[in-house]
């Protein structure tokens, strides 16, 4: 029972970056844009949300700073995506190159020379449920997890299928054309949905640094914006599918680290568990994808005629 | 269509010059002729800690004006190592050149054949190769087996975690010194060890020393970064690795193997200096006997340690700096224990 607890506990402390990142990307999915600077924006949102705790003293300031930098950052996609129609791909590697780039680049001007990462006090876990069995050392969360699943997830949801602004926002990711014959302007949604998505990313990002450390080191992102790109496609561009997504994750990453420790003396090598979670998103994406609804106008640049 | 070209070229540029500005080949300090040239050549960021104890060491010996040093990182291992190589040896003419060959070994190998006047002293598992390839490596198991000595005499659940990057020799060895030390000082220590195959996902390895915590280990030897993080939340005891680490948990970490590249430095500047530089395995400069690894200052944390412990550990620490005592290398990889 202890090891479920233990196990269930981890996975939401593993999938809340990748979730985090992963409804950012539903966004800008869904209004027509696949942003490939996921990776480089939650590398910039660990970067900038930890620089900005470090000299101000306050946790809070870093992660508003973090998230105005995902959405600059997503502002940045905007202007070569949807503005100058430059192909989605390009602009969204180029975007991870030069926001990792800048990140490692403006990190070693203030930190240069450390032996050791410079750190900071992080945000601290609440146990909301105390010393109760089960319920207590579940409940031991992160103040960004709970956030993140009770509301970010739920708000996301909401505003994508019961608002004026979500239901615009699906139809520019379908049908441009029609929406803009509507007589809605169809970059300024992007635009929304580019921005949105990139303060979600960079949130995802520092709750790495923020959070889950208290640190900044290069490879702290270590792929988690691809694995948030993969299991956008296997939630179907849904966020309580997505959210369900992140948690198998999560959850295999989890159970690997816990089968390592068991030393189980299997007659298999421990690369077998960390494969595991990729080969559960891999798998979960081949039955899932099967049935994949690509938004219509994913990847096309909208242009009036 | 021509705002779309423009929009790529912006980004290609953009790309371009930031790449430029990344890796910053560094002024040297002074014009010193008379000195040593040393151009350092590293595949990572000179954060990445394997590296940046080669950049600090050679930075020390800059300072001193013992060399003149100049460098650059980054350089990764998709080729562009031997271009980069080839290019300083061309242009730059350096007396040596340090760094670490670790998946660049035929490159850094090929272009040290060209240029045989120069010495290639480079980090590799290989051996060396005349006239001028000089290899060195971390050779820190020795105070990683007295950090293990330790953790047995601490313990309390008798559970003990290792969290490493990937089982490679270099790893393999130093975890392996850990739980000889950790068996010796405590027989009936149970050692659970999880690898997180990356160099640097400090998340991760937290994630991998918090579920080795809820398995009952009370002590981490933080082989990666991120395992301390894990032992300050939980209060449990930590070793660092390479480095002194004793600021990523006051309190908690309580000492750690470091690995010193000023001796091998001094020893090729030496033998730069005297014209007498040969091809040679430099791994004795990295060990304990000449001060290239030593613990970590205990900051006062030698107070936590039982006395009988402390004791074994301060005589095993003597007779291996002296010399009477050589431990055996193991470079297997290690499992958990059932």
């Amino acid at each position: 029972m202890d090891f479920i607890v233990s196990l269930s506990a981890a996975t939401l402390r593993v999938a809340t970056s990748i979730l985090l990142a992963a409804i950012g990307e539903t966004y800008t999915e869904r209004a027509g844009v696949l942003n490939l600077g996921i990776e480089g924006t939650m590398f910039f949102g660990a970067f900038v949300g930890f620089y900005v705790a470090d000299i101000s003293g306050s946790l809070w300031s870093g992660l508003l700073a973090a998230i105005i930098s995902g959405i600059l950052a997503g502002l940045l996609m905007a202007l070569f995506s949807v503005s100058f129609g430059v192909n989605q791909h390009v602009s969204g590697l180029g975007l991870t190159l030069l926001l990792s780039g800048l990140s490692l680049y403006a990190f070693r001007l203030r930190y240069g020379g450390l032996a050791t990462p410079p750190s900071i006090e992080p945000f601290p876990q609440l146990r909301p449920f105390g010393d109760l069995p089960i319920l207590g050392p579940l409940s031991e969360q992160y103040l960004l997890t709970y956030l993140t699943f009770l509301v970010i997830v739920p708000l996301a949801w909401w505003i994508l299928y019961y608002t004026d602004f979500g239901l615009k926002l699906r139809a520019v990711g379908e049908n441009p054309e029609a929406v803009d014959a509507a007589g809605v302007n169809v970059y300024a949604i992007r635009y929304a949905a580019l921005a949105i998505g990139g303060g979600l990313m960079a949130a995802g990002g520092a709750f790495l640094s923020l959070a889950q450390l208290g640190a900044f080191t290069h490879g702290i992102v270590s792929g988690r914006g691809w694995v948030a790109i993969a299991l956008v496609i296997f939630g179907n561009w849904d966020p309580f599918k997505v959210t369900l997504g992140s948690l198998i994750f999560g959850g295999t990453f989890a159970l690997q680290l816990r089968l390592q420790a068991m030393g189980l003396q299997l007659p298999i090598p421990y690369e077998t568990f960390l494969a595991l979670p990729y080969l559960v998103t891999i798998l979960a994406l081949v039955l899932a994808g099967r049935n994949a609804s690509y938004p219509a106008a994913l990847l096309k640049p909208y242009r009036r005629e | 269509m021509s705002l779309k070209r423009l929009g790529l070229i912006v980004v290609i540029a953009a790309i371009a010059l930031l790449s430029v500005q990344c890796s910053p080949a560094q002024k040297p300090a002074q014009e010193e002729s008379k000195v040593p040239y040393i151009y350092a050549a590293y595949a990572t960021p000179i954060e990445e800690p394997w590296d940046g104890v080669i950049h600090a060491a050679l930075q020390k010996a800059a300072d001193e004006g013992k060399i003149k040093y100049e460098w650059t990182d980054d350089i990764g291992y998709s080729g562009d190592m031997e271009r980069i190589l080839r290019e300083v040896a061309e242009q730059k003419k350096p007396d040596a050149i340090f760094g670490d060959a670790f998946g660049n070994e035929e490159a850094v190998r090929r272009v040290a054949a060209d240029y045989p006047d120069i010495a290639f002293v480079f980090g590799s598992g290989l051996g060396p190769s005349e006239p001028n390839v000089s290899v060195f490596d971390n050779w820190i198991h020795e105070p990683a087996y007295l950090c293990g000595l330790i953790a047995g005499g601490v313990t309390k659940s008798n559970v003990i975690g290792v969290v490493g990057g990937y089982p490679v020799p270099e790893v393999n060895r130093i975890v392996n010194a850990f739980i000889q030390g950790a068996k010796e000082s405590n027989p009936d220590a149970k050692v659970l060890v999880t690898f997180i195959n990356s160099w640097f996902d400090p998340a991760a390895a937290k994630e991998a020393a918090l579920a080795q915590i809820d398995s009952g280990a009370d002590v981490l030897f933080a082989e990666r970064f991120g395992v301390i993080e894990a032992a300050v939340e939980k209060n449990v005891y930590a070793f660092g690795n390479m480095s002194d680490q004793y600021d990523l948990g006051p309190d908690h970490v309580i000492t750690g193997p470091v690995w010193d590249m000023s001796p091998t430095v001094e020893y090729v500047i030496k033998q730069l200096n005297a014209k007498s530089y040969t091809a040679q395995d430099l791994r004795d400069f990295s060990m304990m006997a000449k001060g290239g690894a030593s613990l970590a200052p205990y900051h006062g944390m030698d107070s936590k340690i039982p006395a009988d412990t402390l004791k074994l550990v301060k005589q095993r620490e003597q007779e291996l700096k002296t010399g009477m005592f050589r431990l055996d290398i193991d470079e297997a990889q290690p499992a958990s224990d059932s």
